[in-house]
């Protein structure tokens, strides 16, 4: 039980950490960084860590360490905005799906099934494509394909709340199907949903890299992890430190955020008090 | 589906059911057969016992009794009202004269609620202050520490949520509770706790009872009539005490059979070959 606690207090603390630090970083980067993270210096390019540049410098002669404190900005805007989008929109979705009479409920989960069956990398692109092409639209088409998901599991776990005899008890004692959505089936799935979350979280940081790298996510000069990392294929052979430095920011990124929703699944959870 | 209510007269069931059919739809071609030709009436104060073992149709008929499912074919009526196939709307005076205690005390709680707003729930919109003396006043009656409503179900027993279970189903003040199976869940030694329990409610608040068991015994303990079902059909009804004593129909004689059995059973086990 003591083990439990703790590596359960750890993935939390963990977790906690990380995304903090991300946080932190994108706060930061609005009073301070070290260096401009715009400014191309020609004399500068491509050094190596020194006092002068905490991670040196990518081609241009740009301060790797400033670009990725502005980055996090757009780590967390990407992530805030798909993700927020997709559990506003899906979870909804999918508790009416799993609420209402099978026709309607089916018809939620067919059209769910359609945009599923879409890409969401040709969403995004079309998206571009028709509204412009920038962090924002990316993102809202990023998560508009993220709906699905949330739906899907949203409604998967309405349907095992409605199925318990705590909600025949609420029927049998005349609540409304508003009251019980909201009373008993929204608090049974919090878990499910936050644990969502932060995949889709993970997923949605992933996607803006490509879509950085196709030319319809974060345009330049704006620094993001992604466009860092892309940027930096070419000299992969000469100077790995350029792929590695944001490759390790976002891998360090998603596992914060699987942490946290590991962590929080379990705080949230009051059967689970007991092991605390 | 409005039915001319009729003006109740003294011999007027409390709970009335009509060649209650229930059919459910597996695929296009099978169907299953829940509940088929059920009628019986229940007096208001009677104490009805509902026997049979899983799959007879019991849990079927407590949801068509209390309204939260529709019958194929058949009727149900209480107090003369037809309650099969009315909307939700035209429910609001069952839904405070009838309550269930279910069987599972773990899934009868949301276990992300606290006991105080589990018990109230059925309270619906009247006044908080009312709600948290009536709370009070339902701890009390099922023998619930005072304090137990700021705690989660999964802090109590089995025992003691189905306490939580029976507060919940009196808070508004039912005129009928139905108890579905209320101690097959629970340890031996707990359940004439809560058998006692429930019948010293439904004496003292003047209740009518509709008792569901498998177990012929709990049944002949609580009920003063008891219906014996059987692949959705009622095979025998009558007063407990007759069916008890001379049971009519063979899958009765093999009920009462099978709990003494099993004692014989286990007694020649003790003896060793």
């Amino acid at each position: 039980m003591a083990l439990a606690q703790r590596s359960r207090n750890a993935s939390l603390l963990a977790g906690g950490t990380l995304v903090g630090l991300v946080v932190l970083a994108a706060l930061v980067s609005f009073g301070w960084t070290p260096h401009d993270p715009l400014r191309v210096e020609a004399t500068d390019r491509l050094l190596g860590p020194t006092g002068r540049y905490v991670f040196g410098t990518d081609r241009f002669g740009r301060d790797v360490a400033s670009q990725l404190l502005v980055g996090a900005r757009s780590t967390l805007y990407v992530g805030v905005v798909a993700v927020g989008l997709a559990a506003l929109v899906g979870t909804p979705l999918g508790i009416l799906a799993g609420m209402s009479r099978r026709w309607l409920g089916e018809f939620v989960m067919r059209a769910n099934d359609l945009v599923l069956a879409f890409p969401a990398l040709l969403l995004a692109i079309m998206f571009g494509a028709v509204f412009g092409a920038g962090t924002l639209t990316a993102m809202i088409a990023i998560g508009i394909a993220t709906v699905p998901s949330f739906a899907r599991i949203a409604r998967s776990g309405t349907l095992q709340v409605m199925s318990t005899e705590y909600v025949l008890a609420a029927r049998a004692a005349g609540r409304s199907p508003a009251f019980i959505a909201r009373r008993h089936v929204l608090p049974n799935i919090a878990g499910l949903v936050i644990v969502q979350c932060s995949v889709s979280f993970a997923i949605a940081v992933l996607a803006e890299a490509a879509l950085s790298f196709l030319g319809f996510g974060t345009r330049p000069p704006t620094p993001s992890w992604g466009r860092m990392l892309q940027e930096s294929q070419e000299l992969l052979a000469v100077e790995p430190r350029l792929a590695l430095i944001p490759g390790i920011a976002i891998a360090l990124a998603v596992l914060g955020f699987n942490l946290l929703g590991d962590g929080l699944r379990d705080r949230f959870d009051p059967r689970l008090e007991a092991y605390r | 589906m409005t039915a001319p209510s009729e003006p109740p007269a003294a011999t007027q069931p409390l709970i009335e059911a009509r060649d209650l059919e229930r059919r459910y739809t597996r695929s296009r071609r099978r169907s299953v057969h829940a509940l088929r030709g059920v009628s019986f009436e229940i007096a208001a104060g009677q104490r009805f016992g509902i026997v049979g073992e899983s799959g007879s149709g019991k849990s079927t008929l407590v949801r068509l009794l209390a309204a939260l499912d529709t019958p194929t074919a058949g009727s149900v009526s209480f107090r003369g009202n037809r309650i099969d196939g009315v909307a939700e709307r035209g429910l609001r005076f069952l839904r405070s004269e009838l309550q269930i205690v279910f069987q599972d005390p773990m899934g009868s709680l949301d276990p992300r609620m606290r006991v105080r707003d589990i018990i109230r729930e059925p309270l619906g919109r009247t006044r908080r202050a009312e709600h948290t003396e009536r709370v009070a006043e339902l701890l009390e009656a099922v023998e619930l520490p005072a304090d137990s409503g700021q705690r989660y179900p999964h802090q109590f027993s089995g025992g003691q949520r189905q306490r939580i279970s029976i507060a919940r189903a009196l808070a508004p003040r039912p005129s009928v509770l139905i108890a579905d199976e209320p101690v097959s869940a629970l340890d031996v030694s707990v359940r004439a706790q809560i058998l006692d329990l429930l019948l010293d409610l439904v004496e003292r608040l003047g209740l009518t009872l509709v008792f569901v068991s498998h177990d012929l015994n709990v049944v002949r303990y609580v009920c003063d009539e008891v219906a014996v079902m059987r692949h959705g059909e009622i095979v025998e009804r009558g007063p407990i005490d007759r069916v008890y004593a001379e049971p009519a129909h063979p899958y009765t004689q093999q009920l009462l059979a099978a709990a003494p059995s099993l004692r014989a059973a286990l007694a020649r086990l003790e003896e060793g070959p």
